[in-house]
């Protein structure tokens, strides 16, 4: 025991070594007991303690990045390797990974990209957001309008239920032929497998929220005798919305992922067609800036629709 | 024409369809109730209390008879019989306030937004939660929450206040400190008040009357015992009064004798 060497300090709770008592003399004293006994343990900064919580749970993704991308560097850094390395990765995709905002202006009307081929990724990031916008938030209204349909009717559940449980399965690729033969233009077909991709998450989430209503939130508004809209908006929806969030979080990481399929194959703009396009001239590195992009933006989504959920259940 | 009682049920029968054919849950049931009455309806699990209590509400339809309510057929519910329900169903996305304005809002359509506003705080401070009107359901003991329900409830000035279990899911502590409440709020509004209990103590304090129940099916009111102790009560000096120690022994020979538990025949 190395205990000899400690310096013995006397405390309220009896004479303990001195990092012992430090800490527990702020759990042991009593609110009445006198402060001056002891000199009371230095204040951490609220900066400083902070600054450690964040570190804490930063720090092991951060070294763990670093293994890996070490382990690829190892892996992918001879010559001939049929994988770029990331020191490759960063030499000869240096203007994409550097210039992202070519070709984008932004001035008091609004943002503008650039119209053509030649425009830096994030360009085509935003061109994909913009469409995941609109498709996403058509899959977002006509779900959650679904969902509680399907929800409250016993006839419409027993009706649509297994249409849905079918479609759902259907991947979104495979839409595409069906989107393009009705919309017969790029832009509306590919929101139209946005929305399509999106919505069932949507739908099965909130029709599962309105059915674990807790009957007795339905009898209180029975008692009340709250008219069939207000029953809707005072009861119903606020108890469904931790699950329609779930849906919607879903929903919105499901339509991220239809845009790269459309776009990779209709061509154009966009993250999807940038992959395509740098597959096809044989700019790998620029597919792995791609990718490291559209992960990013995912999980940026996933945690403002998520935020969004957490915020409006706290509202609601 | 004879003169129908405030609250009347007369000849109340409930079935339900089953696999094996109707299941008759509560059959003959007759019962008058006068304006002002506590009334304690006691019985086994599953003998059709909450039924009957959800009847009254108008959450459950009767198979056959008729509920009068001062004069009234009633075959819906509406907030002229507010309930309390035993998980006090306070809605958690609403404040304290909010849950009590809810039905205030219902039932006060022609006052005043002050008056509204003052009237919930009036109704939390009856049972001292007007400290709390701020914070919602989840911040509360479920000792206070259901003092909420009990607000809420009583703001609705209802014909009758319907209780289901109220204090079933709290410790006896906190039971007890409810029921001095309920006691306390009873004596100044005076309501008309059915209240289901398992607990022959809080039946006999309580209540003016306590009507039990035999057992399922096709379960009816057994017995109707007036219960005769001065108010206000006091549940230290009451169980040292010969008729309350009456009333609870005729109670528990009723539930453990005459109607034993169904499920203790089974083992």
């Amino acid at each position: 025991m190395s205990t000899s060497t400690a310096r013995m300090i006397e405390t309220p709770a009896g004479i303990l070594p001195e990092s012992v008592a430090v800490v527990s003399a702020q759990i042991i004293r009593h609110p009445a007991a006198p402060a001056e006994s002891a000199p009371p343990p230095r204040p951490r900064s609220k900066l400083v303690e902070k600054l450690n919580a964040i570190g804490a749970t930063v720090l092991p993704t951060v070294f763990m990045l670093v293994l890996l991308l070490s382990l690829w560097q190892v892996a992918c850094g001879h010559e001939g390797a049929s994988l770029p390395s990331p020191l490759r990765v960063w030499t000869e995709s240096h203007d994409v990974i550097v210039h992202p905002f070519k070709g984008v202006t932004v001035d008091g009307a609004g943002l503008h990209i650039q119209d053509g081929g030649d425009v830096g990724i994030a360009g085509h990031i935003l061109t994909s957001l913009k469409r995941v916008a609109i498709g996403y938030s058509l899959s977002a209204f006509a779900g959650i309008a679904l969902g509680i349909l399907i929800g409250q009717s016993v006839f419409a559940y027993r009706a649509l239920d297994p249409l849905f449980q079918v479609l759902r399965t259907v991947p979104p690729l495979a839409w595409l032929p069906i989107s393009l033969a009705i919309f017969q233009q790029a832009q509306p077909s590919a929101i139209f497998l946005i929305f399509i991709t999106a919505i069932w998450p949507v739908i099965l989430n909130t029709a599962a929220g309105v059915q674990a209503i807790p009957q007795t939130y339905r009898n209180v508004g029975k008692v009340l005798a709250l008219n069939p809209w207000q029953q809707f908006t005072k009861i119903i929806l606020p108890a469904t919305v931790p699950h329609m969030f779930t849906g919607l979080r879903i929903g919105v990481g499901m339509s991220w992922l239809a845009i790269v399929a459309a776009e990779m194959v209709q061509g154009g703009t966009g993250i999807g067609f940038f992959i395509w396009d740098s597959y096809n001239s044989s700019l790998i590195t620029d597919t792995i800036v791609a990718l490291v992009w559209i992960g990013m933006v995912g999980f940026t989504l996933d945690r403002i629709v998520g935020w969004i959920g957490r915020r409006v259940a706290r509202q609601a | 024409m004879k003169q129908r009682s405030y609250l009347a049920l007369e000849d109340i029968a409930v079935s339900f369809p089953t696999r094996n054919g109707p299941f008759t849950a509560l059959q003959k049931v007759n019962l008058s109730i006068e304006k002002g009455e506590f009334v304690a309806l006691i019985g086994h699990s599953g003998c059709g209390k909450s039924t009957l209590l959800n009847i009254i509400a108008g959450l459950v339809k009767a198979s056959r008879g008729v509920v009068f309510l001062d004069g009234d057929v009633i075959d819906s519910p509406g907030p002229d019989r507010a309930v309390i329900f035993q998980d006090h169903s306070l809605l958690p996305w609403l404040s304290v306030e909010e849950n009590v304005r809810l039905a205030v809002d219902r039932t006060m359509k022609k006052a005043s937004k002050a008056e509204r506003r003052d009237w919930v705080m009036h109704n939390l401070d009856l049972v001292q939660m007007a400290g709390s009107a701020a914070k919602r359901p989840g911040e509360l003991s479920g000792g206070m929450k259901q003092r909420v329900g009990i607000a809420r409830a009583i703001a609705m000035q209802p014909r009758v206040l319907l209780m289901d279990e109220p204090f079933g899911a709290l410790d006896a502590l906190t039971r007890a400190s409810l029921q001095d409440a309920v006691m306390a709020i009873q004596a100044k509004l005076n309501n008309t008040v059915v209240m289901i209990t398992h607990d022959v103590d809080e039946a006999v304090l309580l209540a003016d009357r306590v009507l039990m129940m035999t057992n399922g099916p096709a379960a009816t009111i057994g017995e109707d015992l007036a219960i005769k102790l001065e108010r206000p009560r006091n549940r230290i000096e009451a169980a040292e009064m010969a008729d309350y120690n009456h009333a609870r022994h005729e109670i528990l020979q009723f539930l453990h004798q005459r109607y034993s538990n169904p499920l203790d025949k089974a083992v």
